[in-house]
Parts: structure tokens; sequence; C-alpha cells
């Protein structure tokens, strides 16, 4: 085993270059490198859960902005619809004032005119009335030769006249 | 054996620190590779390449593991752990590498136990030096059971003590041996083949081919091996300084 055989010679060189190599990798690599890789590994890390936080954030915003977006759309959905209410519920109110209006306006119309109508009649009737009384008096002055007073003679037309 | 062998490059081997041997070489071909490799760790991108990928990912495997075996203050101590395990990986990979087709001779640093017993005291004397410097003498509590009736503590109290002591010889012996049996396996059956091929007949040649591919297999699990002896010594060494750290 030349690891035993040569031991005595070999040791202080063995150990004087693993000194400088273990001592080289220790302060150059352990030392100096290794934190050095690690800080970026941590630096990353953090990035990468600030950028996770701030994609987040910012998608919660967007989320936010379309709500209020959205809002103001339903808002003014709702602000035409009403609008468009009160429109039609004015113009129906103006069309039922203005029907009422002319439907008053016939109604004292044909009142009038019932009126006039009814006064003609009974203007019409009374004048048939002296008529027909005059005429009975002639008839009967004529056929009898009696004299009839006019107020009898109304009296009968009226009589007849209210049974026709 | 002669793959173990020390010798000195461009001099007499003599018993002085400075000589540069093909041990020294390979230490410094190891150590070359590992600061090539993780200066690609530096770029600091915020989306990483596949080098930066691959660095990060090993600082972060290395620093799992003194993190879920010490906790958040095994922190400290990350840089030795992360030595002993990229070096360990480093120098076990490299001697497994097929250089030799290129002629140049390689030589795993790690089969040494003079390297890896060094690295071993190493984890010890940290162990010991926090156990120490946290607790005082304290730390001799270690090896006192918890919660064991008193008769029973006398009893294991040594046991402990003696399991304890024992840890830095595992520790160091654990990747040297692995490497070792396992350079000797590849070699034992690479004289298979050459032999096989020698007989020059239909027996050998089949021999040869089989012993071949064991070969082959072998080299894939000495990948494997040399990945996980580096795993155990710096997780066995955050778990001891773990134990001096917190005590039980």
């Amino acid at each position: 085993m030349p690891q035993l055989d040569q031991l005595a010679l070999v040791y202080q060189s063995q150990w004087f270059w693993l000194a400088i190599t273990l001592g080289t990798i220790f302060f150059v690599v352990g030392m100096w490198i290794v934190p050095r890789v690690e800080k970026t590994v941590e630096d990353r890390d953090a990035k990468i859960a600030a950028d996770l936080e701030e994609a987040q954030r910012m998608q919660d915003e967007a989320e936010a902005s379309e709500e209020a977006w959205r809002n103001r759309v339903n808002e003014a959905r709702a602000e035409a619809q009403a609008v468009t209410a009160a429109a039609k519920e004015k113009a129906q109110a103006d069309l039922e004032k203005k029907l009422a209006k002319v439907d008053a306006e016939i109604a004292t119309r044909t009142e009038a005119a019932e009126a006039d109508l009814a006064e003609a009649r009974s203007a019409a009737l009374a004048e048939l009335e002296n008529v027909a009384s005059e005429a009975t008096q002639e008839i009967v002055g004529k056929l009898t030769g009696g004299k009839v007073a006019k107020a009898e003679a109304r009296k009968a037309v009226a009589g007849v006249l209210a049974d026709a | 054996m002669h793959q173990f062998e020390i010798v000195a490059l461009g001099g007499e081997m003599s018993a002085s620190p400075f000589v540069f041997t093909n041990s020294a070489m390979w230490m410094m071909i190891a150590l070359a590779v590992i600061l090539v490799f993780m200066w690609g760790g530096l770029k600091r991108a915020v989306v990483p390449g596949r080098w930066q990928a691959a660095v990060e990912v090993l600082t972060d495997f290395v620093g799992d593991i003194t993190r879920s075996s010490i906790g958040p203050e095994g922190r400290k101590y990350l840089p030795w752990v992360f030595t002993s395990f990229i070096f360990i990986l480093a120098a076990n990979w490299l001697g497994s590498m097929p250089f030799a087709v290129f002629g140049l001779k390689p030589f795993t640093v790690t089969s040494h136990f003079t390297i890896t017993g060094v690295m071993s005291l190493i984890s010890f004397a940290i162990v010991l030096g926090v156990g120490f410097w946290k607790h005082g003498l304290h730390f001799l509590s270690l090896f006192v059971p918890k919660g064991a009736p008193l008769p029973l503590q006398v009893f294991m109290a040594p046991i402990e003590f003696i399991s304890f002591m024992v840890r830095p010889f595992s520790l160091g012996l654990r990747p040297f041996v692995a490497m070792f049996a396992g350079h000797i396996l590849l070699k034992v059956f690479g004289y298979f083949v050459v032999q096989g091929l020698m007989a020059e007949s239909a027996a050998g040649g089949i021999v040869a081919l089989l012993c071949f591919l064991f070969i082959v297999f072998m080299s894939g699990l000495e990948l494997l091996v040399g990945a996980i002896q580096a795993y155990v010594f710096a997780l066995l060494t955050a778990i001891y300084i773990n134990d001096a750290v917190h005590l039980h």
C-alpha cells in the first residue's frame, strides 16, 4: 500500500499542498463565492415574490376598475330606463288629459245639442198644441157650430197628445 | 498499486513540504476546476444560464445539508462544509476520468488518507472548538445519554466517548477506502481484460468482454460513489457540528 509505505516521505508535501488547496477553496469559494451565489438566489426569490405580489395587486386593481365600469354602465342604463319610463308616463298622462278634455268637450257639445233638441222639440210640441187646439176649435166650430173654449180645446189636445 | 504512488514531478522525491508531486498537481487541477466552475456562479444574472444554475443548484444542495442538520445558525459552518464537499467531489471525479487515453496519468487525491485524514481532523477540530467555545466543560454532557437511569449512564458514558473519538477516523477512512477499493477493483478487472485477450482463445475473449462490461458498469458506479462519499463527508461534518452546537 503506497499510502503507508510512502507516508514518511510524502506527508509534508501532501499537507502543504492540501493546505494551499483547501485554504484557497475555503476563502475564495466558501467565504466569497458561495455567499454571493446564495445572495443571488435569495434576491431572485425575493424579486419573484415581489413581482407576483405586484401582478396580484394589478389584477385586483383591474378587477376593481372593471367593477366600477360595470357599475357605471349599470347606473347609466338604469338612468336611461328611468328617463324612458318617465317620458312614457308623461306622454301617457298628456294623452289621457287630452282625451279627457276632448271627451268633456264632446260631452258638453252633445249635452248642448241635446238641450237644443229638447227645447226645439218642446217648442215644436207647444206649437203643435197651439196649432192643434186652434184647429180643434175651428173644426169643432165648423162641424157643430158651437164654440169651444180655448182652454178646453187645449186640454183635450194635451190629453190626446199625452196618449200618443 | 502503482496508481497510488506519489512521485515528484521534475526532480527527486524528498521529505520536504515544497516538493511538487503528482498528488500536488492533481490538487491544483481540482482547485482550478472548482474555481472555474464556481466562477460561473458569479454572473449573478436574475435569469440564470445553465452554468450559473448548476452552481446555484450545488450551493443550494450543500446549503440544505447545513440548514437541515444544524438549523439557521448552520450558515456559519457552510464555508467548511462546502469546501470539503466540493473538494472531495472534484478529486473523486477527476480520479475516475479516463485521462490516460490522452497519456495523462490520473491520480486520485482522495485515495490517500494523508488527505482525507487531515480533512476529517479539521472537521473534528471544528466540532471540538465549537463545542467547548459554546458550552465550555458542559460540552462533555454530550457523552451522557439523557433520560437514562444513573447506573446506565455510568455504563454508557465511556461507550459514547469512544464512539465520539472514533468519529474522525471513520470520517477520514470512509472516502479514502471507497476510492482505494474502487480503483483497485477497476484495476483488477482491467488486468483480467488484458489477460483474457492475451490468451487468444474464445473463452479468453468472452472473459475479457464480460470484464470490460463490468468495468464500464463499475466506472459509472465509481462516479456515484464519488458523489456519495462527498455528500456523506459533508453531511456527517454538519451532523457532528450540530451535536457541538446543540448538544443533544
